[in-house]
């Protein structure tokens, strides 16, 4: 983990300042945009909105009894021959894969697009024990190559453009120069192949785990998790507590809403429901079954009920790309894997707010996310939640409650108010005809005016307030 | 003939900065027929604080607002941030205290942003109003998003004798205001502006309209930097004008 940070890094900056980068979020997180948009549309999908109320509801229910269904899941995927392995933290999860590794004697290992595993920083830990670890989604595979981790959580290599891509392919597998996206992908689909073939063990994430049968469901375009899960002769599925839910008609509720939210995909490509290893009259599938059920602090959020709802989310990313400060801020930028407004609100909570004490506040609370998120999280609410824990926890200094008690103070004496108005408004710099202040200096630049001007230019306060003026409009009449 | 008191709740915003906007309101709801008051001990919604991280400063500040506000019959704000401040978090600020939070529950359906006012109270989206030239309406977030006010303005523009409405593609995105946000990440925040003026830009229109005096001073300071010919108005400016 990133040790912590008062204030964001000089990142921000940087990606402010880069144009070809602005670009390329913004253009990609438009199409997704319109993409979703299209495909929520009251007369392509008219149920949109009462599909959100079930989906949090759902959700909250099954948050609320996740006990009850974390033992349910047990016992069916037990009865199917596989088995659950419960981590409490990052570290047991590769100690798990270690182990498992050693004691089967595979060394080459392929997975599929997982946040999860991204969480627990997997392949890392496998490469230091001189295990091969692939991603096979095109994306992640990209940043295996460019030693990155995912800008978003749907689309990891979104900040790329198809001529990032050709210098990551040249420089890495040292193949000839391709700009063209079929190309790029054909150079990769070899290389995969390759190693799907070859490999003992594939890790997938899981989308939804499905309490009632025990079955893993997992949603692509790329065909790649449905080879991770059947090819290798061990299928290891790693999913968070919270993905869990009741039944497989759930889904009906679940389907429509991810790939709409997600890329504007009525249903994505593929819909692999993976439930165990293979029975003896089933032609393939893998030998073995493992589902990797990890906490990673997500029980912390279980007591809390004003902010518990953070783990309703169904990773579809419309969040951020509706996010106007993702859209500037871009997704490395970010503390954590989790980026945009639902990494805002997850990464203090799983890890404390006093790591990353500023994330909460970089938001200008537009609630776009909870506008457009399928399961309803209210994540306006939640960074109001934290933002109040930080400064209750005294990260925020002391000088800012002062000021904040004092400006409470002061509002609540209108003479006081007013006079201070005035005072402003006497000695505040005046711009000849009306126009904008550009600088201000020494006294006249307390905070936080330099941080304003340092972007806008700023209006002088009015020469005379408005309810100055309504005395005088109330005696001329 | 509607009849009624009206009493305005101006924001410190619009008080201290932009009274002219405070003026326009005032003209168009008492041409309406309606008694207008300001009474002169209000100050601010609290939003600042509560927006901060400072919810208990924001209580001090609202249980002056219900006391300004006492037996007032009509509410009305320029404004859909604070109004929404007051209408949907003011009962959070009160969490343990029954009495505050029954004040809070009883002032709420009293508390009007200014075009829903002339929409739902007045009744009316032709205030006889003439404005020439070409405008575009910028959708501030909390009216937006969590008063659910989007087509009442644009009716009420679309009734402006000379006035021509054009959308643009932005409209619905955040100017980079966010109250503190502004100043604590002003790169950011400023880089928001920038995009929402290159969508204004695009339409051609000369003036940005909102109901959010916030907003329009986020917008005119960045338009102003950047030397644009573009202004920004409130809605009530608009129709004020004849």
């Amino acid at each position: 983990m990133k040790p912590a940070t008062a204030q964001p890094g000089l990142g921000i900056h940087e990606t402010l300042g880069d144009a070809r980068l602005q670009l390329a979020i913004y253009t990609a997180t438009q199409r997704l945009i319109d993409h979703r948009k299209k495909a929520v549309a009251s007369d392509v999908l008219p149920a949109y909105q009462d599909l959100r109320t079930l989906a949090h509801q759902i959700k909250r229910h099954t948050i609320e009894h996740l006990d009850y269904y974390l033992e349910q899941v047990e016992a069916n995927v037990t009865a199917r021959g596989g088995k659950v392995v419960f981590c409490e933290d990052a570290n047991e999860v590769a100690d798990f894969v270690l182990k498992l590794a050693k004691e089967k004697g595979e060394r080459l290992i392929v997975k599929s697009k997982s946040m999860t595993t991204e969480e627990v920083h997997l392949n890392e830990r496998l490469e230091s024990h001189k295990l091969e670890a692939v991603e096979t989604d095109l994306g992640e595979y990209l940043l295996q190559l460019a030693h990155q981790r995912p800008y978003h959580i749907v689309a990891p290599a979104l900040h790329m453009t198809r001529h990032d891509v050709a210098d990551v392919l040249t420089e890495s597998l040292g193949v000839a120069r391709e700009i063209e996206p079929e190309k790029q992908t054909k150079i990769a689909r070899a290389t995969l192949r390759e190693k799907f073939l070859e490999a003992g063990i594939g890790i997938t994430g899981a989308n939804f785990v499905v309490a009632g049968s025990g079955a893993v469901v997992v949603v692509e375009n790329e065909g790649n998790a449905r080879l991770t899960s059947s090819a290798p002769r061990i299928h290891i599925a790693v999913a968070g507590i919270e993905k869990l839910i009741p039944s497989a008609k759930d889904l009906a509720v679940f389907l429509k809403l991810l790939g709409r939210s997600a890329t504007g995909q009525p249903l994505t490509v593929y819909t692999s429901f993976l439930s165990g290893p293979r029975r003896e009259d089933e032609p393939d599938g893998p030998e073995e079954f493992y589902l990797v059920l990890l906490d990673g602090g997500r029980t912390k959020l279980l007591a809390d009920e004003g902010k518990r709802e953070s783990l309703y989310c169904i990773r579809c990313g419309a969040c951020l790309n509706h996010c106007p400060v993702y859209r500037k801020i871009g997704g490395h930028n970010y503390p954590w894997v989790y980026s945009g407004p639902i990494g805002a609100i997850i990464t203090p909570q799983f890890h404390g707010i006093d790591t990353d004490p500023w994330l909460p506040f970089a938001s200008s609370l537009c609630g776009a996310c909870l506008e457009v998120c399928p399961v309803k999280i209210d994540i306006p609410k939640v960074l109001l939640k934290l933002r109040a824990e930080v400064t209750a926890s005294g990260a925020k200094g002391k000088r800012e409650r002062t000021a904040f008690r004092i400006w409470a103070w002061v509002m609540g004496k209108p003479r006081l108010f007013a006079l201070f108005g005035s005072l402003a408004a006497h000695f505040s710099p005046r711009p000849k005809n009306g126009a904008w202040i550009r600088r201000l200096s020494w006294p006249m630049n307390p905070p936080p005016l330099p941080a304003w001007l340092s972007q806008r230019d700023l209006p002088a306060p009015a020469e005379r307030s408005f309810r100055s003026q309504w005395k005088s409009r109330k005696a001329a009449r | 003939m509607p009849s009624g008191r009206v009493s305005l709740f101006v924001t410190c915003i619009v008080d201290q900065v932009f009274p002219s906007v405070g003026l326009a309101m005032a003209d168009v709801i008492e041409r309406l027929g309606y008694e207008v008051e300001f009474r002169q001990d209000q100050t601010c919604c609290g939003q600042p604080a509560f927006n901060s991280g400072y919810p208990e400063e924001a209580a001090t500040v609202a249980r002056h607002f219900l006391r300004v506000f006492e037996g007032a019959e009509y509410i009305v704000a320029p404004s859909g941030s604070c109004g929404s401040m007051i209408s949907h978090h003011y009962a959070e600020l009160f969490p343990r205290d029954a009495e505050m939070e029954r004040r809070t529950h009883e002032l709420e359906p009293r508390v009007y942003e200014f075009s829903r006012f002339l929409l739902e109270v007045a009744q009316t989206d032709d205030v006889g109003a003439k404005f020439d030239g070409v405008v575009t309406y910028h959708d501030s977030c909390h009216a937006l998003r969590e008063m659910q006010i989007k087509q009442g303005p644009r009716r009420l523009l679309g009734k402006v004798r000379g006035l021509t409405l054009k959308e643009m593609d932005a409209a619905e995105e955040c100017c980079g205001f966010g109250g503190t946000f502004s100043v604590k990440f002003p790169e950011v925040s400023g880089a928001m502006a920038r995009t929402k003026i290159d969508s204004i830009q695009k339409t051609g229109a000369s003036t940005v309209v909102s109901i959010d005096s916030s907003c329009l001073m986020q917008l005119q300071g960045a338009i102003s930097r950047a030397g644009l010919p573009i202004r920004t108005m409130h809605l009530a400016e608009v129709l004020a004008s004849r």
